[in-house]
């Protein structure tokens, strides 16, 4: 398959790019929401709106009421969201939660696809407990208990947790912390008793819990997947969830760098544009170059996932590191040629700096990434 | 099955018949690459007969058309081919300027004729070809070349000299660029072609920092280049006064061919390394690992990137100035792949000369590396060329 969009992608690009800049604009959403004080950080209207499109449930099965695509489409959407930092329940609900509900009973599909599907519900993912992300230890509990379970701990740094009609929760059912077995994934409805959340901002405006899980009871029917066998789901969700993020942050970085380049075009200093200086010019060059290569791995990447390729894994963490150093390379610099205007809030540019800040610590920065494709590669 | 699919299929198991053991190996010295031309030999009986079959299938220059040498071979066929020949890691049957640049200029600006005559001697390796374009005032600054060619009614007297022309001492022929008319810098130049050993014509190699010789200083002195080399065959490359044109296209397969986007650039370096230390009796420093994971993730990234960009620019889908930017990261990704290739290797990969170290393979490669990010356009006149043509930068 080539590495370019084919003519439905393409379209569907088109689609994403107008709709976004419309309606998903920073204007219109960030700003308003933030001003706002909004707790859930994020529009239910646009929400609904989004699954108008057919893009919440871009990543569902077409038997199970969804569009049936692949992570390049769900990539081009979140594309988009990263150009123009639209603040969505996009990420975790119809790429996350959605990879993980593929591997749920239909029961569980029934429960809450369709939810996902009309822009009804938002659902958040519990992974990790730290201020790092660290898959590899899970400590949250979930004892067997009569027909299910009973679950606790904490889990720290949910996205939109307070916000979620449903969260999935990665638990430990056996083995001690670090094991690599043992881990359960379960369906907690947003009413379940003895969960608690804490909110807290994030520098982007975002909102994030911390949630305590004191003894809550599920039935057997909020698993996932199999007893013990949630690795498998998790890790799917986390390939799933790291190359959506990628794609997210090639939209944040190009959308800095464009408008970093419009400046250099507008302002003038010692009698010429900012623009035609080279220390300026090689450095934007030089950003250009990485942007396109970030946006390379990122399609690979989605390719190799929608293929089934064993080596998707490998590129995720690939992508997902490229991109973390190539937006926060473009936010740096866009801050820095805006000049002092770079420091105000009424600039857009420091919004960005701002979500790829965030963006990068989700789901692992380019440390963690990088670490692993050396593992992967056997060093 | 689709096509491609028995295309695949097909490939493989020509593959299989006709590239020998030995040429599946990596190149451990010059004289493994073959590079063709009059005066060249073969190292081994497999390098022939790999090269036999070779242009005896087309596969020399596989997606050039069948008429002029070519294998005829559609953009998904021949990425076919490349990824079939890579996952047995056959050697290129030949290496070529010939195939790499003029070859591609010809197909763009030659007439039928050239064509004929000429790309089927590049495609068969009869002819090896440098490059004239450098002179010891004009670098960056190429299109200021002074090197002039008088006009003499059928034929031109070429003075002047070129400087780094790789290989000249061992070419057969030149593709120069000559300056027939001194009142207009752009539409001033030629594109000629001639034979190296024209009367006047002489080389005289420059010893690198790496040691070797691989370039020269060529000095044109009276030479006399015919304007015709037969019935529509002329001597020189699109029109004559307009070969910045071609010059200028020919730079951006120059560009392409040395960013190894087709491969020849994605190597990681990690895993090799940690092993090759291990051998040693030594272990990666935790901060060096750390810097070879962070190079991996550029390397395969840009792996991505030139898979994308063959893709791309197949169909035209590509931005036009896309090869500088492929030059550019391309060359600095291999410059900072050999940093890391000496600190691993540590003092073993000072030697200069040694059996262990094949002469001082590692210093001496690394030394090259430095040449990526100059010859073919440097980093900054890369630079330079996306913030004009692609970012569209004022003044540039
Ligand atoms: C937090 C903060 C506090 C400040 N406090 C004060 C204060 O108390 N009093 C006061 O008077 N000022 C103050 N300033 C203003 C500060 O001095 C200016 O912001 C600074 O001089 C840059 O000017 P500028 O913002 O107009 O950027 P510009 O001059 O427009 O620069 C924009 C970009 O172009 C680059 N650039 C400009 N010219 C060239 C060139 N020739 N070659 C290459 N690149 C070039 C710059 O490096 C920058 O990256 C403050 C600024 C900030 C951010
Ligand atoms: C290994 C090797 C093989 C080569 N093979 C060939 C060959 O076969 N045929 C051939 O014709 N040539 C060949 N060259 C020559 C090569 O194309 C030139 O070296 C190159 O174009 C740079 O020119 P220069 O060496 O004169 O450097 P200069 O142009 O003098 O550059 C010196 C420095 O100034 C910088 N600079 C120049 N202009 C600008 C600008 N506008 N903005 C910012 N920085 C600038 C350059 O980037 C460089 O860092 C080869 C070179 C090497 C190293």
């Amino acid at each position: 398959m080539p590495l370019y969009h084919d003519e439905d992608q393409a379209m569907l690009a088109d689609t994403a790019t107008s709709f976004m800049a419309d309606q998903g604009n920073i204007k219109d959403q960030l700003r308003h929401w933030r001003d706002r004080d909004c707790p859930d950080g994020f529009g239910h209207g646009l929400w609904k709106q989004m699954a108008e499109m057919g893009f919440t449930g871009m990543l569902v099965g077409e038997g199970d009421g969804g569009l049936g695509m692949g992570h390049v489409e769900a990539g081009i959407v979140l594309e988009e969201i990263g150009r123009n930092l639209t603040p969505s329940p996009f990420l975790t609900s119809s790429v996350l939660a959605a990879t993980a509900l593929k591997h749920g009973s239909n029961d569980l599909k029934g429960r809450y696809l369709p939810g996902l599907i009309e822009g009804d519900s938002v659902f958040a993912v519990a992974i990790d407990e730290t201020a790092k992300h660290r898959p590899s230890r899970i400590t949250t509990r979930a004892e067997k208990s009569g027909n299910g379970f009973k679950l606790s701990g904490s889990k720290s740094f949910v996205i939109q947790g307070a916000s979620a009609d449903m969260l999935v929760v990665a638990a430990r059912t056996s083995g001690s912390d670090e094991d690599d077995d043992g881990i359960t994934l379960f369906a907690v409805p947003k009413d379940a008793a003895n969960m608690s959340h804490n909110s807290v901002r994030l520098v982007d405006s975002s909102m994030a819990t911390h949630t305590k899980f004191d003894g809550v009871e599920l039935d057997g029917d909020a698993v996932i997947g199999e007893v013990d066998g949630g690795r498998e789901v998790l890790n799917a969700m986390l390939t799933a969830g790291r190359i959506g993020a990628a794609a997210e942050g090639v939209g944040v970085a190009s959308g800095a760098m464009d408008i970093t380049v419009d400046y250099l075009k507008q302002r003038k200093q010692f009698g010429k544009l900012i623009g035609e200086f080279q220390a300026l010019q090689h450095r934007a060059s030089h950003l250009y170059s990485e942007v396109e290569i970030a946006r390379a791995a990122v399609i690979k990447a989605q390719q190799l996932l929608d293929g089934g390729s064993e080596k998707a894994e490998l590129m995720s963490s690939v992508a997902k590191a490229k991109v973390a150093k190539t937006a926060g390379l473009a936010v740096k610099e866009g801050v820095q040629m805006h000049g002092g205007v770079g420091m105000t809030d009424e600039y857009d540019i420091g919004l960005y700096m701002k979500r790829d800040r965030a963006l990068q610590e989700f789901l692992g920065d380019a440390y963690f990434h990088a670490n692993r494709v050396a593992e992967m590669s056997g060093y | 099955m689709s096509d491609l699919e028995t295309f695949r299929e097909e490939t493989r198991s020509w593959l299989e018949a006709n590239c020998p053991a030995e040429m599946r190996e990596p190149v451990r010295d010059e004289e493994d690459i073959y590079w063709g031309g009059r005066r060249a030999t073969f190292k081994s009986d497999a390098q022939k007969s790999w090269f036999d079959a070779c242009v005896a299938k087309g596969y020399t220059v596989p997606a050039w058309p069948k008429e002029y040498g070519g294998a005829g071979l559609s953009p998904a066929e021949a990425k076919v081919l490349r990824q079939e020949m890579t996952r047995i890691k056959a050697r290129i049957p030949l290496s070529s300027f010939g195939i790499w640049m003029l070859g591609p200029a010809l197909l763009h600006f030659g007439t039928e004729e050239q064509k004929k005559h000429f790309l089927g001697q590049i495609a068969r390796g009869e002819i090896r070809w440098c490059q004239g374009y450098s002179e010891p005032g004009s670098g960056s600054d190429l299109v200021s070349l002074q090197t002039f060619g008088e006009d003499k009614g059928d034929h031109w007297v070429v003075n002047g000299q070129k400087v780094w022309t790789s290989y000249a001492d061992q070419a057969d022929w030149i593709f120069c660029l000559v300056r027939t008319d001194k009142e207009d810098k752009y539409k001033g130049i030629t594109f000629m072609l001639f034979d190296t050993a024209s009367e006047g014509c002489s080389t005289k190699p420059i010893k690198l920092i790496s040691g070797n010789s691989p370039f020269c200083e060529t000095f044109m002195e009276d030479v006399k280049v015919p304007k015709s080399y037969g019935e529509g065959i002329p001597a020189y490359v699109g029109e004559i006064n307009r070969g910045w044109d071609v010059a200028k296209y020919l730079l951006g397969h120059e560009r392409e061919m040395i960013s190894g986007a087709d491969g020849g650039n994605t190597g990681t370096v990690g895993s090799a390394m940690s092993r090759h230390a291990a051998k040693g009796g030594d272990e990666l420093d935790p901060v060096l690992r750390a810097e070879l994971a962070m190079f991996d993730v550029d390397a395969l990234a840009y792996g991505a990137m030139g898979e994308k960009f063959l893709d791309e620019i197949k169909v035209g889908k590509a931005h036009p100035a896309q090869p500088n930017m492929m030059k550019y990261a391309g060359t600095e990704l291999n410059k900072r792949r050999h940093e890391l290739m000496m600190s691993a290797g540590g003092s073993r990969s000072l030697e200069w000369e040694s059996e262990e170290t094949s002469g001082g393979k590692p210093s001496r490669g690394w030394l090259r590396t430095k040449a990526n990010s100059i010859e073919g356009g440097t980093s900054e006149v890369m630079l330079n060329v996306i913030s004009k043509r692609i970012l569209d930068l004022p003044g540039s």
